[in-house]
């Protein structure tokens, strides 16, 4: 127990870092690192609930190829170092504040609470790649299957957004 | 368990909106003629909105519970189908004149009224996350189809950033409540402990957080009037009636099945409700942009619609009051609304222009010299927003009124009273405007603004249908409060 529970901490610590980091950095190329290290340590933490397969898709989609079009993206645009306004900057301070204020309250919420969460969540069973597929296939088919309008929607968008000017 | 035949027909109006959406996206490369697209986006709505009666006939919960087709969804899917319907009739125009592409527009228009209508039957958390998302995103995309205007361009920015920041806190809350009930489904979240649950809580404040955003409440109004403003008008029509209605349809929704959640609510509620209805009614007051005033006017008008779901909460925590009367009336509220602001925005659209460059104050002195029958359908739109009788204004806001005295709500009935007046100022001056003013030599000497069929189509329904529930609201009414609206 004390063992996992030292790894839960230190992934999730990194995983805060990763997450501070990539809002911090100026260059985006060092944004996008830092959210691989984000992706990564989520992947550990499935992995310590027993979710091998999440954990695997999760370094294989988002970790893999998430990323690597995130890089290339970033590349075509020839992306720099990104420019503050003086409002942009102005705007920081309530930003951070208000950040604080947040997580605070969040926290104070979660400390005070005395459910203990593990019970509820059983993993295992549902997290196996059988259980997710019954789920994906079986129970939640309909709003997966809505999942692949979703993506079609997005898809159109990108079109129309980015598509030649017809004169 | 496997899907049947049966969970098919329960979900039947999503899946032609989404079908027609998919249809009209492979005819694009083959089809020169753009008026073969309305033709088609005018069937793929229609179809939809009559396979809600069809699904309505086979009542009952779709998929083991994730969607329930039952009287309120059935109300909400007629709603945003219609309203899809009349965008497709007013948008015909405005795509020939601005000279953008027809098909693209149609087939995200399509698939946003399939995420609405997903909305409006979901009964499970993560089956109304994608339709939030399908209806957000598509939503995104069309506010910035007029992609070589800047403030098009700025709409669609601000919405998808501010958008997405109001979805993450919606999955967040999502997230916490499966984390304290072990569920996602509304149906079964209805256990003693979750009254005293601190995630519990934590989960339904940040959904409500996620849904305040797309209803507009302030104070997460913010985005509203830019997004509004540059938006094609059009599509601002769209949003004005359809998304909102959708979310209040799942707000509603999770009321009606989670008691934990209408405990905790009350006082967020009433907040929300005050502080919008200022928000919307004074941003109003100091406004020249049209298309602006009527973006604040709609925030205000969220926020009257809010007072009743206060009315509800209050009336469940006391158990004073029976509580159907309050969703009656938030229900026709939603309706009459929708008909007056896809209306007045459709005349918005017309008037403006090549460009959308007609869109202030000024533009609109004298009209009823020019075009004496716009203008009357226009003060018609703005005499119901105001609450006059005779108007369907007039009675969704004197429902919402009364559920908010019968759960002694009094002071937020009087803030409701105050803020009506506050909105007449504005209102009025439209009017004055058209009808008082001269209009300037330059408008005087330019030929009428021309109105095609479809466009009076649009402007001849909306009217009728605002004279009609403002003289026989009982019609809807009583469709509203027959006994069970929700999972029959």
């Amino acid at each position: 127990m004390t063992a996992s529970l030292a790894v839960f901490f230190a992934l999730a610590a990194l995983a805060v870092i990763g997450a501070v980091s990539l809002i911090v950095q100026k260059h985006p190329i060092h944004s996008a690192l830092s959210l691989i290290v984000v992706m990564i340590a989520l992947a550990g933490l499935y992995l310590l609930l027993g979710a091998e397969f999440v954990a695997a898709v999760q370094i294989i989609v988002y970790g893999g190829a998430i990323m690597v079009l995130f890089v290339f993206v970033i590349m075509l645009l020839n992306a720099g170092v990104e420019e503050h306004t003086s409002i942009s900057k102005m705007a920081g301070a309530p930003g951070l504040l208000l950040v604080v204020a947040l997580a605070g309250f969040v926290a104070a919420t979660i400390a005070r609470s005395t459910e203990s969460v593990e019970t509820t969540l059983q993993t295992g069973e549902i997290a196996s790649t059988l259980g997710i597929s019954n789920m994906i296939f079986k129970d939640f088919v309909y709003p997966f299957e809505l999942t692949s309008f979703l993506i079609l929607v997005a898809v159109l968008g990108a079109t129309v957004l980015a598509q030649r000017e017809k004169s | 368990m496997l899907p049947r035949a049966i969970d098919i027909y329960r979900v039947l109006p999503e899946l032609v909106w989404c079908g027609f959406g998919v249809l009209v996206v492979l005819m694009q490369p083959f089809v020169r003629n753009r008026h073969f697209f309305t033709f088609l986006a005018l069937i793929g709505t229609l179809a939809g909105t009559a396979a809600s009666v069809s699904a309505a006939m086979r009542a009952g919960p779709g998929f083991d519970g994730l969607v329930q087709s039952d009287s309120f969804s059935f109300f909400f899917r007629l709603l945003v189908g219609t309203v899809a319907f009349l965008v497709v009739l007013a948008a015909g125009p405005y795509l020939e004149r601005e000279r953008l592409p027809f098909a693209e527009f149609y087939a995200l228009l399509l698939f946003a009224t399939a995420g609405m209508g997903v909305l409006a039957s979901a009964q499970e958390l993560l089956t109304a996350f994608i339709g939030l998302e399908m209806s957000s995103i598509s939503s995104y995309i069309l506010a910035g189809y007029r992609r070589d205007s800047l403030k098009s361009t700025e709409s669609a920015m601000k919405y998808f950033l501010l958008g997405s920041f109001a979805t993450a806190f919606f999955l967040y809350g999502i997230a916490l409540v499966y984390g304290s009930s072990g569920t996602t489904m509304l149906t079964k979240m209805g256990s003693e402990e979750l009254f005293h649950s601190k995630l519990f809580e934590l989960g339904l404040a940040l959904i409500l957080v996620g849904l305040g955003f797309k209803v507009a409440a302030a104070p997460f109004q913010v985005w509203t009037p830019d997004v509004y403003e540059g938006a094609p008008t059009p599509v601002t029509a769209l949003f004005s009636a359809g998304p909102k209605a959708a979310a209040f349809a799942l707000l509603l929704r999770i009321f009606a099945t989670v008691p934990a959640a209408t405990h905790f609510w009350f006082w967020a509620f009433w907040g929300l409700a005050a502080l919008t209805m200022f928000a919307g009614n004074l941003g109003a007051l100091v406004q020249t942009n049209v298309k602006r005033l009527l973006a604040y006017s709609s925030i205000a008008h969220a926020g009257y619609i809010l007072v009743a779901f206060a009315a509800v909460t209050s009336m469940a925590r006391d158990g004073s009051a029976e509580a159907a009367p309050a969703y009656a009336a938030v229900l026709f509220y939603l309706l009459s609304y929708a008909l007056v602001k896809l209306g007045a925005f459709t005349i918005v659209s017309q008037l403006g222009g090549t460009g959308e460059k007609n869109l202030s104050l000024d533009d609109y002195a004298g009209l009823s010299e020019r075009q004496p029958f716009v203008a009357a359908a226009l003060s018609v739109y703005l005499l119901s927003l105001l609450g006059l009788p005779v108007t369907a204004g007039f009675f969704g806001k004197f429902y919402i009124f009364k559920a908010a005295v019968n759960s002694h709500l009094l002071w937020l009935a009087v803030l409701m009273a105050v803020n009506s007046v506050i909105g007449a100022y504005y209102y009025l001056r439209v009017i004055v405007m058209m009808y008082m003013r001269e209009s300037s030599a330059e408008a005087k000497s330019a030929a009428p603004v021309g109105f095609p069929l479809t466009v009076n189509f649009v402007l001849a329904f909306t009217v009728v249908g605002t004279l009609y529930f403002g003289l026989f609201p009982n019609r809807v009414l009583n469709f509203i409060l027959q006994p069970a609206l929700f999972g029959r």
